[in-house]
């Protein structure tokens, strides 16, 4: 089970927290349908550095931006896109 | 002494405590502290199951958790199946029954499959069976089932599951076993003050210390020291069976019957630990060795027999012979000389040891470059046939059991679980976990050292890692009591199996023979993880930890190669089974969920409501204790004629508030909402980024800055979760805030032709009439003293209201309407009337947004804005969501108005009543037209307006021809919500 290190909450357990899926950036308005199936269908899945999203449910609902290890599961940064 | 085998005092057991038991209805007598295992070992009980394929007679195998045959099932009170006999305490009054034989264990009319066993093959599952396939169902599969299986589970009424509680535990470090490297470990950072959790499956500590009588005082010592550390807890019976990394791990505490009285009948703790820092020091499993018969009732580990002796005072045979490759196992033949009972044969692969020196100087019968070549014996083993390695020369010995040991390998799940690679060690022939130190660290036996203090120090020398890592300082003097040295030892040699007739078997749990897994090898399945799955060999509970790798060197031998190259399959959790009654814990029947109760809860309740569970939700049903439609279209109908109150509460609602709150609304809905007018409200739909819909409801304006968004009752929590989530990442510079308000405001629909005067006469300090309070009007009043918020909105398609009040207002405010609406014949309606109303409406809910539909198969194009992005507007207008084929929203009515429609029955034409064109989703009685009426989704529905189908319940035998007509049932211009 992870534990992550939420700024406001400390660190808590995976449990608590919602997977949101690899952290992309949103396709420009006019993008198109394929920028837009590829934000919404297509992943890497690599085996190395992830920078994924989970929002705090359970907590203080911030969306934390982490980057794992899909291998060993070490997480070594975890941020936020903004201030409260 | 209790028991013709017990030979003398055990370690556990007290010798002037006799305990009585009932094994297969049959009484025994064991000692306290006797496991079921051990007191049926003394009193010559050999044969204890019959194994799972072919019935073979099975007797016990192994000392603990690993033991493969000897399953039983605890019957009476608290029952529970697939215990091991070797880990089961007894006690007096428990009743256990032996597995898998009918209709008695000494004879089994099943055991025949072992006359027919040539057609129960490896992958027979996938083979045998596939055609015909009717077969399979009403042939082969009762008959299998009925053939294996273990244990029963017995679920009758009055016989819950033993309980179980969950427990969470923090320590700075949690070490794994205490066997002398766990407690060399644990007394090195006990002492230097570190927060530490010693945890051992066994009912005491010390492992490998408590088979060794040079070791006994050293263990006391130690032991005596550890109790003095407050800061160190011990657990005993406690296995941790899984490890899932950041220092979390889960262990069952398995309580003992002295223990289970204290706390009123808990039988199990579950135990989440979380640890800074972990240390394995879970030592290594004994292998059996392949061979003709070698799971004849009395063929037993080495270790095991060892353990007998020393733990219980009990041997397994009064002539044992042992078959082996190590100095180590030699052990359990010295230990029983000391107690008079001489080896009849030790049969070692090498030509040559230290430890055959040792055993032909003490007189014991030793056959060096030998191997057992047979085990003989239907019951229970009688005689082995010796074979001299590379020759000819054969002997035969009488022997009534059979002491194997083909080495140890380090018990490694944990690391493994944790992503260790595992590692072939040729001294020991066996892999051995290499694991990061950031994640844990493995000591003693468990990474491959051999010898008690080898292992102690090794304990120690990885604890001083540990200490390193906490920033600990270690005391200089060392408070390790002084150790015993271990004895110089010859080198094992590999060996994993004798080829002969005759079934040897790699997997005692689930019948798997070595010629099943060169079977398997030679129909494709070489990986060691497809021979798994193909033979189920090392898939039975026992997790195949005495026979996993011999399986793996009998595959390696068939493919030619080493076995460190083919390897082992990878453990995953649990390490030992988990009784679910120990992963739900308390959480079970009211617990199991939580309730959440409405403001009004009481008020309903005296008021006679039925509840339903909508989500978490208690929500009223109907007021009334009868079922059936009567009670619930009176209620419908006093809306449609007169008025209605309902208690809304449920509706999720988020407060929105900020600069930019009008501009993240247009963001969120598909429809526009900045240009909404401040005491205006409006419907609006959501979608996923998908396309497809994700939620309707009402959103109004309460300033230029503040929004009100309610959801449906069952979305609000995936709502809020989807608005933080748009927010934080796609509209980070945005200025807006959202609170989740769906607790603190209480909400009443008052609906119907008179529900205006009614609101009139309840509220003070707003104009109701049409021109100031039109419909989609929102504004604020008073009633009953306190301000509330009221909005002119329908779900009913009747002349509507919602009134809401902070939810401590909630029953002043309810009382205030009920007496206004009084002398209108108003009365409370549950949810089963406004469904019945918003279903005639053409209302859609949580059946209809089900995950599946999108704007246009609902209807909803006009809604989506043409200017201005959205979440899933790109998607959205993918070619195959605007596709005419999908399925689309439609009402139904019974062509034949008697008949009733259901939900989930299948559209189906008459000409084709295999395929389905879509289905029923909600379906009611009607309050105005005669009969029943129904929404659905159908294949091209809108054009199929007007047409014809068949409605299908093949579940319930019902055919309905029904007619196809709009979603909207009554007032499909909206004229009564505007009167």
């Amino acid at each position: 089970m992870l534990r992550i290190s939420c700024p406001w909450c400390g660190e808590r357990d995976e449990a608590e927290f919602r997977y949101r899926g690899a952290s992309l950036a949103r396709p420009a308005a006019d993008a198109g349908i394929d920028a837009f199936n590829d934000y919404v269908y297509v992943r890497e899945n690599p085996r190395d550095w992830h920078t994924e999203w989970w929002l705090h449910v359970s907590g203080c609902r911030q969306l934390l931006r982490v980057e794992r290890h899909t291998l060993t599961h070490e997480i070594r940064s975890v941020t936020v896109t903004r201030q409260p | 002494m209790i028991g013709p085998r017990r030979v003398g005092a055990g370690l556990l057991v007290d010798s002037r405590r006799p305990v009585r038991f009932r094994f297969d209805g049959r009484e025994v007598e064991g000692l306290a502290g006797d496991t079921v295992a051990s007191a049926l070992l003394a009193n010559g009980i050999r044969l204890v199951g019959r194994s799972f394929k072919y019935h073979r007679p099975r007797g016990v195998v192994t000392a603990g958790p690993e033991e493969p045959c000897a399953l039983v099932d605890v019957i009476g009170a608290a029952s529970e199946p697939n215990r091991p006999a070797t880990t089961l305490d007894i006690r007096a009054g428990l009743d256990v029954r032996s597995q898998n034989r009918w209709p008695s264990l000494r004879f089994d009319l099943q055991s025949s499959t072992r006359l027919i066993s040539r057609f129960l093959p490896a992958g027979f599952y996938y083979k045998t069976f596939m055609r015909p396939g009717w077969a399979w169902e009403r042939l082969f599969e009762p008959a299998i089932r009925r053939a294996a299986g273990l244990g029963r589970l017995r679920a009758e009424a009055g016989d819950p599951p033993a309980p179980a509680e969950t427990v969470h535990d923090h320590a700075d470090v949690l070490i794994v076993g205490a066997g002398v490297a766990g407690i060399a470990a644990a007394l090195r950072l006990g002492s230097a003050g570190a927060r530490v959790m010693l945890v051992e499956q066994d009912v005491t500590p010390g492992a490998g210390a408590l088979l060794d009588p040079r070791w006994q005082s050293w263990r006391d010592a130690a032991c005596s020291a550890l109790a003095r550390l407050t800061r160190v807890r011990f657990l005993a019976r406690t296995c941790v069976v899984g490890a899932y990394g950041h220092g979390v791990f889960a262990a069952l505490e398995t309580l003992s019957h002295d223990e289970r009285r204290r706390f009123g009948g808990l039988a199990q703790r579950l135990r989440v630990i979380r640890a800074q820092r972990v240390l394995f020091a879970t030592g290594a499993s004994e292998r059996l060795i392949a061979c003709p018969g070698n799971d004849t009732p009395g063929v037993m580990l080495a270790g095991a027999a060892l353990a007998y002796l020393r733990r219980y005072g009990v041997v397994a045979g009064s002539r044992p012979a042992l078959f082996v490759n190590s100095d180590e196992a030699y052990a359990p033949a010295f230990e029983l000389a000391a107690a008079g009972i001489g080896a009849v044969a030790i049969v070692d692969v090498r030509a040559e040891s230290l430890a055959a020196d040792r055993a032909r100087a003490a007189g014991l019968p030793v056959h060096a470059g030998a191997v057992i070549e047979r085990i003989e014996g239907g019951r229970g083993v009688r005689r082995i046939h010796i074979a001299k390695r590379g020759g000819s020369a054969r002997d035969t010995v009488d022997a009534d059991c059979v002491l194997l040991s083909g080495g140890h390998s380090p018990a490694a799940s944990l690391p493994l679980q944790l992503g260790a690679e595992p590692e072939w060690h040729a001294p020991l022939a066996a892999f051995v976990p290499r694991l990061e130190a950031s994640i844990g660290r493995v000591a003693g036996a468990a990474r491959g050292t051999s010898g008690l203090a080898s292992a102690a120090r090794d304990g120690a020398a990885t604890a001083a890692g540990i200490a390193a890592d906490l920033g600990i300082e270690l005391p200089a003097s060392a408070a390790m009591p002084e150790l015993p040295a271990d004895a110089e030892a010859t080198p094992l040699e590999a060996f994993w199996e004798v080829r002969g007739r005759g079934k040897s078997f790699v997997d005692l749990q689930n019948d798997v023979t070595a010629d099943d897994v060169r079977l398997a090898q030679r129909e494709g399945y070489e990986h060691a993880e497809h021979m798994k799955r193909y033979t189920t060999h090392g898939m039975a509970t026992d997790q195949g930890r005495i026979g996993g790798l011999v399986g793996s060197a009998v595959l390696a031998a068939a493919r030619g190669v080493d076995v460190a190259e083919v390897g082992m399959t990878r453990p995953r959790p649990y390490v030992q089974p988990v009784p679910f009654a120990a992963l739900a814990g308390v959480e079970v029947g009211a617990h199991f969920k939580p309730k959440r109760r409405l403001p009004l809860d009481e008020w309903h309740a005296a008021a006679g409501a039925t509840f339903v569970n909508a989500g978490l939700w208690l929500r009223p049903l109907v007021y009334s204790p009868h079922s059936g439609w009567e009670p619930v279209l009176e209620e419908a109908r006093r809306v449609r004629r007169a008025v209605g109150l309902t208690d809304v509460s449920s509706l999720g609602k988020i407060d929105v508030q900020g600069r930019d709150a009008a501009r993240f609304l247009d963001f969120i809905y598909a429809n526009r909402f900045s240009t909404l007018a401040v005491g205006r409200a409006g419907y609006g739909i959501m979608l996923r980024e998908d396309g497809m819909l994700l939620d309707d409801g009402t959103t109004s304006r309460l300033g230029p800055e503040h929004f009100l968004v309610t959801t449906t009752s069952a979305n609000s929590v995936a709502v809020l979760e989807h608005l933080e989530f748009q927010l934080q990442a796609n509209c980070a510079d945005f200025d807006v805030r959202l609170t989740d308000v769906t607790d603190q405001w209480a909400q009443f629909a008052i609906a119907g032709p008179h529900s205006r005067p009614v609101l009139a006469a309840g509220v003070r300090g707003i104009d109701l009439s049409n021109g100031a309070f039109p419909f989609m009007a929102a504004g604020t009043g008073s009633i009953a003293g306190r301000t509330a918020r009221i909005f002119r909105i329908s779900f009913s398609g009747e002349l509507a209201y919602e009134l809401a009040v902070p939810a401590v207002y909630a029953r002043d405010a309810w009382e205030a309407l009920l007496t206004a609406g009084r002398p209108f014949g108003m009365a409370p309606y549950g949810l089963d009337a406004l469904n019945t109303l918003r279903i005639e409406k053409g209302h859609v809910t949580a059946a209809e947004l089900n995950g599946n539909t999108g704007a246009f198969d609902l209807g909803y194009v006009r809604l989506l804005k043409a200017e201005g992005d959205f979440v899933g507007r790109t998607l959205s207008m993918r070619p195959a969501l605007r596709c005419e084929d999908r399925l689309q929203l439609v009402g139904v009515r019974p062509v034949d108005r008697t008949r009733r429609l259901r939900n989930g029955a299948h559209f189906v034409t008459a000409a084709a009543r295999g395929a389905s064109l879509g289905y029923i989703t909600s379906s009611t009685p009607s309050t105005e037209l005669e009969g029943w009426v129904g929404l659905g989704l159908l294949a091209r529905g809108r054009e199929r307006i007007g047409t014809r189908l068949v409605a299908t319940s093949p579940i319930h035998g019902d055919d309905v021809e029904i007619e196809i007509v709009g979603p909207h049932f009554l007032d499909p211009e909206n004229q009564r919500v505007r009167a």
